[in-house]
């Protein structure tokens, strides 16, 4: 038998990159046991907020806010281009601008809102990370971010209408007042938010500025179920979302 | 050939250069392996010891994306023992020391993973690096 030498070429060549690639290529990794979700953990198909501002009040939600930052590990930085934020309160025309106007009554002017990640149903921020650190969780609707892909490029946050992203440009640790160690801190060059307390619904807990709350002014649950709670108050009260314009589809509902 | 003293001592010089790394590497002194604090509290691991040595790193691995991609929570192992996937609450739940037991064998392999940027070790709570 013969063989050319353009043939034997080929398949040589071929032989060889098939070996040299194939460990890099399959990096599929079976675990000897198996997986399975937490049998507490609260389900729904999208989880949503309504956040009653008649109810709400500002130095309420300071220490919700506080409770947040606390158990979430988020640094305490006073200069302002630094701050790390999870939940903020800012007044009403930073809130809904395009409702602001100089003539709105007292009781929106003279007030702040509580904000948090509005979990969209379309999010941008989705959209703009480039390597998938920030994704929306199918299974309800939950816009996370995986701190250990994060690369610190910064498009979610400039693809966010509602600056609900913080960037952390030192590192956060040395102004954490009091560490939790059961949830991480990040680090330097990573984007950070409100992550719904994923981590307190996976074992059965309600949301900890929901829980926190002392006012009920705010009321989570799911909004693919038409018989929650949270459908029959979106139901009977009137409410906005924020920006609707963009078509972003917050799950985060205010009522004032 | 002109020199030749000289090329052949150069030549004999470069091969010994070249070789020492191999000479030294299989012969010269060796660190002894640092002594791991074993957990007292518990008789076994996640899966059996030879296999977490080996693939800590993985099972590390795919809880993570588990934990955070695919909301899962429990790790059932082969023995049928249950485990949360958490790296504080179970991982570190056990060897309590992250300094004598993670950190020295990961200083012995010259390996930096850099799991305490931001889980938090647990003899050292709020600063990295400078566990004990």
């Amino acid at each position: 038998m013969t063989i050319s030498r353009r043939k034997f070429l080929k398949t040589a060549s071929a032989a060889g990159l098939s070996v040299a690639t194939g460990p890099a290529m399959s990096h599929g990794f079976d675990l000897p046991g198996r997986i399975s979700p937490g049998p507490q953990a609260l389900k729904a198909k999208r989880w949503a907020m309504v956040v009653d501002m008649k109810k709400c009040d500002s130095q309420c939600t300071e220490n919700c806010i506080g409770v947040c930052h606390e158990i979430h590990n988020v640094p305490f930085i006073k200069t302002a281009e630094h701050q790390v934020m999870w939940l903020f309160q800012e007044p009403y025309e930073n809130t809904f601008p395009e409702r602001a106007h100089e003539l709105i009554s007292n009781r929106l002017k003279n007030r702040k809102f509580f904000l948090l990640c509005n979990h969209c149903n379309d999010p941008p921020c989705v959209r703009a990370c480039p390597t998938q650190a920030t994704f929306k969780r199918k299974k309800d609707g939950i816009v996370m971010i995986d701190y250990h892909r994060c690369i610190g490029c910064r498009f979610c946050m400039a693809a966010c209408p509602y600056g609900s992203r913080s960037f952390n440009f030192r590192d956060p640790r040395p102004y954490i007042r009091k560490i939790h160690p059961e949830f991480p801190t990040r680090r330097k060059g990573v984007v950070e938010k409100c992550n719904f307390c994923q981590e307190r619904l996976e074992v059965g807990q309600m949301p900890a500025c929901v829980e926190t709350c002392e006012k009920g002014a705010m009321v989570f649950g799911d909004l693919g179920d038409p018989s929650s709670e949270i459908r029959r108050i979106l139901a009977e009260k009137h409410h906005a979302r924020r920006k609707p314009e963009l078509g972003t589809r917050p799950s985060v509902f205010y009522i004032f | 050939m002109q020199g030749k003293g000289w090329v052949i001592t150069g030549m004999i010089l470069f091969a010994a250069l070249a070789a020492f790394p191999f000479y030294w590497y299989a012969v010269g002194p060796t660190e002894p392996f640092p002594e791991l604090e074993k957990p007292q509290k518990a008789k076994n691991c996640v899966e059996s010891i030879t296999f977490m040595r080996a693939n800590h790193m993985r099972l590390l691995d795919t809880w993570r994306v588990a934990v955070v991609r695919d909301h899962m929570l429990i790790y059932t192992a082969a023995s049928g023992q249950t485990f949360e996937m958490n790296l504080h609450k179970t991982c570190l739940g056990c060897h309590t020391s992250t300094a004598k037991f993670c950190d020295r064998c990961h200083a012995y392999n010259d390996v930096t993973p850099p799991c305490w940027d931001c889980h938090v070790a647990t003899n050292a709570p709020g600063k990295k690096g400078e566990s004990q």
